[in-house]
C-alpha cells in the first residue's frame, strides 16, 4: 500500500466514512475532518509512517489535505 | 511551601443563552451547544468593571478563608481583557479592597494567567505571607458578535476567580507546578490593539490536545503520582471537548475533571479559579487525593499545578 493510500485509510477510519475528495481538496472545509479529529490524525500517522511530528509542525496547513499530509510525510522519511 | 487557603468567584448576574448568541452571530443555537458544549454565559452589566469582578472575588475568597484584606501580603492579577493598556486592573483592586500601599502586580497573559499566577505565589508566599491570585475578565466586550467572528462570540463569557496561597497553612500543600511557553505561535491566539480577538480554533486545539497532557503527565510523573490517584482535575473551561480529550489521554475517567463551562463558557484567566471555587464549595472536606489544576492560552502559554 503507498503512502497516499494508508493516509487515506486513516482519514476514512476517523472520519467513518468513504474518502470521495480529491488528494487536494480540504480535508476541514469539506467537513471530513474537525479539530479533535485532527490531532488524532497526528497520532495515528506518527504510528503508521513511524515519525515523530514535532509541536512546531502541529498546524493545520501541514495536514489540509491528503496530498499535503504525503507532501509532510516525505519531508519527514 | 505554600498552601491552598480559599477559593472564591463572582459571576455577573445576567445570562446570555445560545438563543441570544445565535441572534447575535447567525448561528444556530443547537448547533453552539454541539461545538462548544456551552448553555449559557454570564455578561457583566455596563457599569461593572474587570476590577469591579476582581474584587467581587477576592472578597468572596477572602470570606471563605476567614481572613480580612490587611491580612494580604501580594497581590497577582491575571487578566487579558482590562480596559488599559496600563494600568491593569491590580492596583485598583488593591485600592478597593483598602490596601494601597502593598504590592499589586498585573499578569496579562490570558487564559494560563491564573496558573501562573498560583505558581508564582508558591514561590513568593513565603517572602510575603498570604498571596492573593485573582482572575478576571469581561470577554464579552473584546468579542464581536457579527458573523464571521461567531466562533469567538460564542465561546466566551465574563467572570472572576479567587485563591489565597498561604505561607502558613491551608487544605493543600502546593506540590510542584511546570509552566512553559511557546511563542511560535504567538499569532494563533491574540488580542490587538482596536480589534476583535483573533483565534486560529485548529491550530489552537491542536497545540492544547498535545501540550496540555504533556505538562500533566510530565508533572505527575517527576512527582510519582499516578494519573489515576487524583482526586479532581480543575482545568482551564475552554472547551468541553478539549476537557474531555485531556480525560482520554490521560486514562482517567472524564468525571475526574471538573466542568462548569456548560453554565459560564470560557472566562480565559477566571475560569480555572471560578471552577475551583465551585468544587471546593462542593467538597469542603479534606482532600481523598491529589489536586491538580491545568491551562492553556493565548502565547503560547501553559501548565499544570499539583497539591495535595
Amino acid at each position: 500500500m503507498n503512502k497516499q493510500a494508508k493516509i487515506t485509510e486513516i482519514v476514512e477510519k476517523l472520519s467513518g466514512r468513504p474518502l470521495t475528495l480529491a488528494p487536494d481538496e480540504s480535508l476541514f472545509e469539506s467537513g471530513v475532518l474537525d479539530s479533535f479529529a485532527l490531532t488524532d490524525m497526528v497520532s495515528a500517522l506518527e504510528s503508521e509512517f513511524s515519525i515523530r511530528i514535532p509541536d512546531s509542525d502541529l498546524t493545520p496547513r501541514k495536514f489540509d489535505s491528503v496530498a499535503r499530509i504525503e507532501a509532510y510525510i516525505e519531508s519527514r522519511s | 511551601m505554600a498552601y491552598l487557603r480559599a477559593f472564591g468567584a463572582y459571576l455577573p448576574s445576567r445570562i446570555a443563552d445560545n438563543a441570544e448568541l445565535a441572534a447575535g452571530t447567525g448561528a444556530d443555537a443547537a448547533w453552539i451547544l454541539q461545538q462548544t458544549g456551552i448553555q449559557t454565559r454570564r455578561f457583566a452589566a455596563a457599569d461593572e468593571s474587570v476590577a469591579s469582578l476582581g474584587v467581587h472575588a477576592a472578597k468572596d475568597c477572602l470570606d471563605n478563608a476567614g481572613l480580612t484584606p490587611r491580612d494580604i501580603g501580594l497581590l497577582l492579577v491575571a487578566s487579558s481583557s482590562a480596559e488599559h493598556r496600563f494600568p491593569g486592573p491590580a492596583s485598583a483592586i488593591g485600592a478597593a479592597l483598602g490596601i494601597n500601599g502593598l504590592p499589586a502586580i498585573d499578569l496579562p497573559i490570558a487564559s494560563a494567567g491564573s496558573l501562573f499566577g498560583m505558581a508564582l505565589a508558591a514561590q513568593l508566599a513565603p517572602a510575603y505571607g498570604n498571596v492573593l491570585v485573582i482572575g478576571a475578565e469581561i470577554m464579552s466586550r473584546v468579542v464581536q458578535r457579527h458573523p464571521s467572528y461567531r466562533d469567538t462570540a460564542i465561546l466566551f463569557g465574563d467572570g472572576a476567580g479567587a485563591c489565597l496561597v498561604s505561607a502558613e497553612f491551608g487544605f493543600a500543600e502546593i506540590r510542584d507546578a511546570l509552566l512553559a511557553s511557546d511563542g511560535d505561535f504567538a499569532e494563533a491566539l491574540r488580542l490587538d490593539h482596536d480589534a476583535p480577538l483573533y483565534m486560529d480554533g485548529r491550530t489552537i486545539i491542536m497545540q492544547a490536545s498535545r501540550k496540555i497532557p504533556r505538562a500533566i503527565s510530565e508533572l505527575l510523573g517527576r512527582q510519582r503520582i499516578p494519573a489515576a490517584d487524583v482526586q479532581v482535575f480543575l482545568m482551564h473551561q475552554a472547551n468541553l471537548n478539549l476537557i474531555t480529550r485531556v480525560a482520554q489521554s490521560l486514562a482517567v475517567p472524564q468525571e475526574r475533571f471538573f466542568r462548569n463551562i456548560q453554565n459560564y463558557g470560557n472566562t480565559s484567566a477566571a475560569s480555572m479559579l471560578i471552577a475551583a471555587a465551585e468544587w471546593r464549595a462542593q467538597h469542603p472536606a479534606p482532600l481523598a487525593g491529589p489536586v491538580v489544576f491545568a491551562a492553556f492560552g493565548g502565547g503560547l502559554h501553559w501548565g499544570a499545578l499539583v497539591a495535595k
